[in-house]
């Protein structure tokens, strides 16, 4: 690989920690729980583009099953975490 | 040597990026949870999408692109379906909307009890 490619694909991971670091500051302010798994899937989804981007820049495509395995328990997190919110006023 | 093809990926990734920066934004500004999910399940999924979109074009290998595209599809499938869940729950949880909500339809025309929309069954309720 370039360097040239190499430097705007480090580049672009920066961008990906800029944004993942926004949403992990939601993560801690909250204030709802729902606000939180908001911001916990924009968390997984930046980590998700994170280590498909790691796959391309170091020849690993290994990273890609990460990456889809990332995306999976992210998706039934949200889905669980959001049953477990309605139940719980349903009672 | 940049051939076309890394080119077009280089774009998709750049783009991409972007999205996530902007779902980023989005998520700490807003002022309330609706408008943070707005801003925040559209962009994401679209970010991360054309990132994994933009890796299978890079890589170019049967096997592996196809796997690249997979995880594009399947962020695609699953991101309106969390989405909308978590839309639903956070809304009957009660979180509060911003003060600056001009219109909630919503409001009073819900049953707690059994989660449907009254006076769906029997004509039109009165908003309150």
């Amino acid at each position: 690989m370039s360097p040239a490619l190499a430097i705007a694909g480090y580049g672009l991971l920066a961008l990906l920690t800029v944004a993942m670091a926004l949403a992990a500051l939601r993560l801690a302010l909250g204030p709802s729980l729902a606000d939180r798994v908001v911001a916990f899937d924009v968390v997984a989804a930046a980590g998700v583009a994170m280590a498909a981007l790691a796959a391309v820049l170091w020849q690993a495509p290994v990273l890609l099953d990460v990456a889809l395995v990332l995306a999976v328990i992210a998706f039934i997190g949200t889905v669980a975490v959001a049953r477990y919110l309605e139940g719980k006023v349903r009672r | 040597m940049i051939t076309l093809r890394l080119a077009i990926a280089l774009v998709l990734a750049g783009s991409g990026c972007l999205f996530m920066l902007l779902a980023g934004v989005g998520l700490l500004r807003m002022p309330d949870f609706l408008t943070r999910m707005h801003a925040s399940s559209k962009a994401a999924t679209l970010g991360a999408a054309l990132v994994v979109a933009a890796v299978a074009i890079a890589l170019w290998d049967g096997a592996v692109a196809l796997r690249a595209l997979l995880v594009s599809l399947f962020l695609l499938i699953t991101a309106p379906v969390a989405a909308h869940a978590i839309a639903r729950a956070g809304y009957i949880s009660g979180v509060p909307l911003a003060e600056e909500t001009v219109v909630d339809e919503l409001a009073g025309r819900y049953d707690q009890d059994t989660h449907e929309l009254a006076g769906t069954a029997a004509g039109p309720t009165e908003a309150p």
